[in-house]
């Protein structure tokens, strides 16, 4: 175990004395993240807090409750920094401003939308609420995507209203504690108190009432931050996959498994070493850009936990790519090709929920694009608890591209002949 | 070139005083084979090395040594045979042989963005040592190597010589019982190379045993107390050198250096109806980088039939740029069993 250690922390020592790695690992993202901050304005004379005012057009076709709710959420205090949300009553003219790029976004809200979440005749809603369109300015998408991530953020609190609605009034009916005749008054009851809730709990809610800490701005460079130091994670596992090829062209690897030390001891030290040298990566730019950028990264034990599971699942790839090349220079190519695509795929260089469905879901392949939705949510104030998803699918993809690997080293055995 | 008829692939069994000590050798190689797809790189070697010698493994380029130093460190698994070191077969018991022995590489195995110090000390961990064990062992290492002043400076800042240096302080950290040396002169300057060739003999003296591959004569015969002389994958020769060198009597051999450009093979086909020549042999040598085209010839009294020879070779066109005689040699070994020059 000892051993598997020290040739772990080798690596590391190896790879921190190699000026041109540490060019790509912490250099190119730290200025790429320099350079998109000035052509967003977050630097250099731009505006101070982040990408603000972001012009939003509100159509509510809605006469009930949580119509009315989703407005003041987005005309919220809150949010006033970060949007500035317009109401224009018709939805044509909505679209049209839209397309004349005098706004980021429409959230058109459309008749009938409380009726469908909490029917007004008492009945069982029939489960298909309306639909409530956000229409995006393709040519501003990062603005066009924190308007999609609000709606969407509220849209969720209302559905799980919604559900709970349901349970406890066919619950109740079921029960006998209700008559059919009460279930009006009922559903009117909970509609009322959900409604409230929405709005006392505003969807996105940039001051958390769990952590208690002030509100803050969405720092766009929180978003690109993350994404560049994700898409040059790939590069840091793919060079760390090179070198075990690289050992085995020095000789070094041989010498290795000569020692009295067994080969899995090896293999895994190796590996370990480039995990190690990836959270380093992450950590020292995460630090960096909160210093230097001043972005606010959120829950650091969040921070922390999303980077060691990122990290995983990039290193999973980064052994992959080494099982399947037969040279150095092949792991070079292919895990350079796989990082700018991972980096468009995952989302690195625009946000995904501007992209269609299938790209999201191909997007899902990639560690960057569970590691921005991670920093997403703890960027918006997002606990350790909301990262579940990202955390388990980060997990099941290290594990699999690990087994995978695992039998592809077994295959073209590195040493042993 | 053919083998010369009679010597050709029968090993020559040479008995040893040493082979007849009662101590069991450290090292007993039987029937080793070692196959890569159809072809067979080592043939079914056999030999064995008594504790506290040298033996060389004597042979030129891709005659097999490398690999079978490879199977005898477990690095490569033997397609056949066996073979034991301190009592542990390398196949059944590899740790344990890993303990037994150290190995210098051919080519260079060393970080060369760490120092020699740090080098030296994750080597020293990788086998086991820490703490002022391995700090006292790198001590004296280095001051082994000729180091110690130069051990905090990068590997990759160092010279051929001083890296080969390096390469050899890793295999001798743990103070391995065994040492396999391959071919640790190869491209370094002749001040390296001695200063190497005198700690392989110190090495000695200290109870080291070695294992020490080349494709140097002088090498070998400088080190050796026991030879064996491997080609194609073959062990053709074994013994001490003078057991060896007997196999070509008192013949003496007589080199002619002649132009590149000049018919070598006409020239050593035409000597060959002299009397008293023995065997001749034109060969190509490579001293240095530099291709130089000789003729050897094997034959009883190399002065009775210099000046015949170059007679042959004035009737022939052929100018001499020189003429070497050399006394009996694991060179004239090689030729003899072979037919071939040893470095071809």
């Amino acid at each position: 175990m000892k051993k598997l250690f020290l040739i772990g922390f080798k690596d590391v020592k190896l790879i921190f004395r190699d000026r041109a790695a540490l060019t790509f690992m912490l250099l190119a993202p730290f200025l790429l993240t320099l350079g998109m901050g000035f052509v967003t304005g977050q630097l250099g004379g731009g505006s101070s807090s982040g990408i603000s005012q972001i012009q939003v057009l509100v159509v509510n076709q809605d006469d009930g409750q949580l119509g009315e709710a989703l407005v003041e959420v987005l005309q919220s205090e809150d949010l006033s920094d970060l949007l500035l949300s317009t109401l224009v009553t018709d939805p044509e003219t909505a679209r049209t401003q839209v397309d004349a790029d005098q706004a980021a976004a429409a959230v058109i809200i459309p008749t009938g939308f409380t009726d469908s979440v909490i029917p007004a005749d008492g009945q069982i809603p029939s489960g298909d609420a309306a639909q409530i369109e956000v229409y995006k300015n393709p040519t501003t998408p990062v603005s066009a995507g924190v308007v999609l991530a609000i709606v969407e953020e509220f849209i969720s609190r209302v559905e799980t209203g919604r559900v709970g609605g349901e349970v406890i009034v066919t619950q109740l009916l079921a029960a006998g504690l209700i008559t059919p005749e009460q279930i009006n008054m009922i559903a009117m009851e909970l509609g009322q108190r959900q409604a409230n809730l929405v709005e006392e709990d505003p969807a996105i809610r940039l001051d958390s009432a769990e952590s208690g800490q002030e509100a803050q701005d969405f720092n766009p460079m929180a978003y690109m931050a993350p994404g560049l130091a994700l898409m040059f994670l790939m590069f840091t596992v793919s060079n760390g996959g090179r070198s075990i090829l690289a050992e085995r062209a020095l000789g070094t690897l041989p010498r290795l498994f000569i020692s009295p030390t067994n080969s899995a001891q090896v293999l895994i030290g190796k590996i370990f070493g480039v995990y190690i040298t990836g959270v380093a990566q992450m950590l020292i730019l995460i630090l960096a850009s909160s210093l230097i950028f001043g972005i606010q990264w959120g829950d650091p034990l969040g921070v922390l936990l999303l980077i060691l599971f990122a990290v995983f699942g990039a290193t999973g790839w980064g052994m992959l790519i080494t099982a399947l090349a037969r040279t150095p220079g092949q792991v070079s190519n292919i895990g350079t090709a796989i990082m700018l695509t991972f980096g468009i795929l995952g989302g690195s260089f625009f946000p995904i929920s501007a992209m269609p469905d299938w790209f999201t879901w191909i997007s899902k392949i990639t560690p960057n694009a569970w590691g921005l939705d991670g920093f997403s949510i703890l960027a918006l104030g997002g606990s350790l608890f909301d990262l579940s998803a990202p955390i388990i699918g980060l997990l099941a993809m290290g594990i699999i591209l690990f087994v995978v690997s695992m039998l592809f080293f077994r295959r073209h055995s590195l040493v042993q002949k | 070139m053919e083998r010369n008829p009679g010597c050709g692939n029968a090993l020559t069994l040479i008995y040893t005083s040493l082979e007849e000590e009662s101590m069991p050798p450290i090292l007993e190689v039987k029937e080793l084979v070692k196959k890569y797809g159809d072809f067979t790189a080592v043939k079914g070697i056999s030999f064995d090395i008594q504790e506290g010698e040298i033996f060389s493994l004597l042979g030129p380029n891709g005659a097999g040594k490398t690999t079978t130093i490879s199977m005898l460190s477990t690095l490569y698994v033997p397609t056949a045979g066996e073979a034991t070191i301190g009592g542990h077969s390398v196949t059944k018991e590899p740790m344990a042989v890993r303990k037994v022995i150290g190995v210098v590489p051919q080519d260079l195995a060393l970080y060369e963005d760490l120092t020699a110090r740090e080098n030296l000390v994750f080597w020293g961990q990788m086998y086991g040592l820490s703490g002022k064990d391995l700090n006292t062992r790198i001590d004296e290492v280095l001051e082994q190597i000729g180091l110690t002043d130069r051990a905090k400076e990068r590997v990759k800042a160092y010279s051929g010589g001083m890296k080969r240096r390096v390469n050899i302080g890793v295999g001798l950290l743990h103070k391995p019982r065994l040492l396999f040396m391959d071919e640790p002169t190869v491209g370094i300057d002749p001040q390296s190379r001695r200063s190497i060739l005198d700690s392989v003999k110190d090495l000695n003296k200290q109870g080291m045993t070695v294992l020490y591959t080349t494709h140097y004569m002088e090498e070998a015969q400088e080190l050796s107390d026991r030879v064996g002389i491997i080609d194609h994958g073959e062990l053709i020769a074994l013994g001490t050198q003078a057991e060896l060198t007997r196999q070509v009597g008192e013949n003496e051999t007589l080199i002619l250096h002649i132009g590149e450009d000049e018919d070598s093979e006409a020239l050593a086909k035409s000597l060959k109806g002299i009397p008293g020549v023995l065997q001749a042999t034109a060969t190509l040598a490579n001293h240095q980088g530099q291709v130089d085209h000789e003729v050897s010839v094997i034959a009883r009294e190399a002065e009775e039939i210099l000046a015949p020879v170059v007679t042959k070779a004035n009737e022939r066109g052929i100018k001499i740029h020189s003429v070497d005689i050399s006394e009996p040699n694991l060179e004239a070994v090689f030729l003899h069993l072979t037919g071939r020059a040893l470095r071809d």
